[in-house]
């Protein structure tokens, strides 16, 4: 019973960090249609930036903000200089330009800062906590891991829900075209979006590579892991991506702890290319699909 | 003929890829008139109002609102110069709710608080179906509905020149009526100048004060109304009728 409490809670950490990166994808591809492959990677770079920030500052938080603030900045330039070109051309042009970005990124980091594991400082403390004598297998960091990716959430909700920059947005992902006709700069708000994802991306980076260690390609799996969360939620949906993150995360948990007497953990990637693949097979609109069938 | 026109298009020539949908077409639309654009289908109709807007850029001619060369700009300018276009088939923005669909019609200027609201209240007056249904998805909207609400959102931002594209399609003739209706309204109370692409064209000569046939993406008859629709060889090649 209290191996299911520990595998469940640290589930629903990773889960978090899944689901920020399934909203960074959802948040693109509802508003360009594109998936962006290059979203794990620009993760990547934005927490290099903030683990030299950090040995610089010998302050954590100013390496995260930092953090953030660049993931803010790379979000938009990329979809100014690398994604508006090749807007109106053939989808499978932007989709091998953000694999391009993706193995661009991945090499500067190498020659920057090298290829060998970094280890990423915590802002919290990692022992972990106890509800009385029963250890939840959770730590004070990880409360703050999952808290920072809810709180961020729901302030982007929030903004969407409510305010006229959000109604904008919606209005562009959903009718571009009516959109423009009513004045909305739909270019501009598809950077918004770009440089939003990009705080996500980046958000989820700092966050989680304390547990996976820094290096150039350290969050490959995290972003099939968030791939995988999106298209549980039907890669259109906000909420689905953060219960397909959640999903992800506590089933992946639940085969790392009891599968394989304690080595189910090297079969996790695997058993999430396999869920991935089951839904596009079953459930191509995903689970939470809502896929309202749109008139045009 | 411009003694002030509010609308001038002056040899627009424009197309998709290698097919010419628009091949040296002049309309002139005065002030608060309505202007029927007529023809059959793959005529150019539609090509031309989404020119008009901005939405396809024409290789060449000039467009002029009130005077002003805004050829060559983006729908975003258009909007922001005064026109209003309502593409076909009920352009509504289902996942949204109506009043949101509504609060989009007043994004292309700047607008008080207070003043926007005064205006949402105006458009609830003039469309009390949609009062009711303000909090709806637009999706749950019935044909009729749908249109009345993407000529609410187009209203919103006071245009000068409002261009529709099929407003009765797929509406049930007393709904259509209705739409007519409110054409012909928005003309002569509110100084609104309209063009109106139509499939019936029986029914937009009643109401134009212009009409315009289109073949082929050229002009081949522009005169008032009630000509055209006495005109017995032309409504037989050209309108069907």
């Amino acid at each position: 019973m209290v191996e299911f409490l520990q595998f469940t809670l640290s589930g629903v950490v990773f889960g978090m960090v899944y689901a920020a990166i399934a909203l960074s994808l959802v948040l693109i591809w509802r508003g360009t249609r594109l998936l962006n492959f290059a979203q794990g990677g620009m993760a990547m770079f934005t927490t290099f930036i903030a683990l030299e920030v950090v040995y610089k500052t010998g302050e954590y938080w100013a390496g995260f903000v930092v953090a953030l603030a660049a993931g803010i900045l790379l979000g938009a330039v990329v979809e100014l200089i690398v994604i508006r070109p090749t807007i109106g051309r053939p989808e499978l042009n932007s989709v091998i330009v953000t694999i391009g970005l993706l193995i661009m990124l991945e090499g500067l980091a190498g020659i920057f800062y090298g290829g060998q594991y970094r280890s990423f400082p915590t802002a919290f403390s990692i022992t972990g906590l106890h509800a009385g004598r029963t250890p939840l297998g959770v730590s004070r960091f990880d409360v703050f891991v999952a808290v920072a990716v809810l709180v961020t959430t729901l302030l982007l909700a929030i903004a969407f829900r409510y305010s006229t920059a959000g109604l904008r947005m919606r209005a562009a992902a959903f009718n571009a075209t009516v959109a423009r006709l009513s004045g909305i700069r739909v270019a501009r708000v598809l950077t918004v979006g770009w440089a939003l994802a990009g705080l996500l991306g980046a958000l989820a980076g700092v966050l989680i590579s304390p547990s996976t260690f820094l290096y150039p390609n350290s969050m490959d799996s995290i972003f099939v892991y968030g791939f995988t969360a999106a298209v549980i939620g039907g890669l259109d949906s906000p909420p689905g991506a953060v219960a397909g993150g959640l999903i992800l995360g506590v089933g992946l948990s639940y085969v790392g702890g009891y599968v394989g007497g304690g080595r189910g953990s090297d079969l996790t990637a695997i058993v999430a290319m396999g869920i991935l693949v089951l839904v596009l097979m079953l459930r191509p609109a995903g689970i939470f699909g809502g896929s309202v069938l749109r008139r045009v | 003929m411009s003694e002030q026109a509010a609308l001038a298009a002056d040899g627009l020539v424009a197309g998709y890829g290698g097919v010419t949908a628009l091949d040296g077409v002049t309309i002139s639309a005065g002030l608060a008139t309505i202007t029927a654009v007529l023809g059959a289908n793959g005529a150019g109709k539609t090509t031309l109002l989404r020119t008009i807007s901005g939405l396809v850029k024409p290789r060449r001619g000039r467009i002029q609102i009130h005077g002003a060369d805004l050829t060559g700009h983006g729908p975003e300018d258009m909007a922001r110069n005064g026109v209003a276009h309502v593409p076909e088939g009920h352009s509504v923005i289902a996942e949204l709710t109506v009043e949101e669909n509504l609060r989009i019609g007043m994004m292309s200027g700047k607008t008080s608080r207070a003043d926007r609201g005064a205006r949402l209240a105006e458009a609830y007056e003039r469309f009390r179906p949609l009062a009711d249904r303000r909090r709806k998805l637009a999706a749950t909207l019935s044909g009729g509905e749908r249109q009345m609400l993407a000529i609410a959102r187009a209203l919103l931002a006071r245009p000068r020149v409002l261009l529709l594209d099929e407003p009765s399609l797929g509406l049930a003739p007393r709904v259509m009526a209705q739409v007519m209706d409110m054409v012909v309204r928005l003309s002569r109370e509110n100084g609104i100048t309209i063009v109106l692409v139509e499939q019936n064209a029986r029914g937009a000569l009643a109401i134009a004060d212009t009409g315009v046939v289109l073949n082929l993406g050229r002009v081949v008859a522009t005169a008032d109304a009630q000509t055209l629709a006495q005109d017995v060889a032309l409504r037989h090649h050209y309108l069907g009728f």
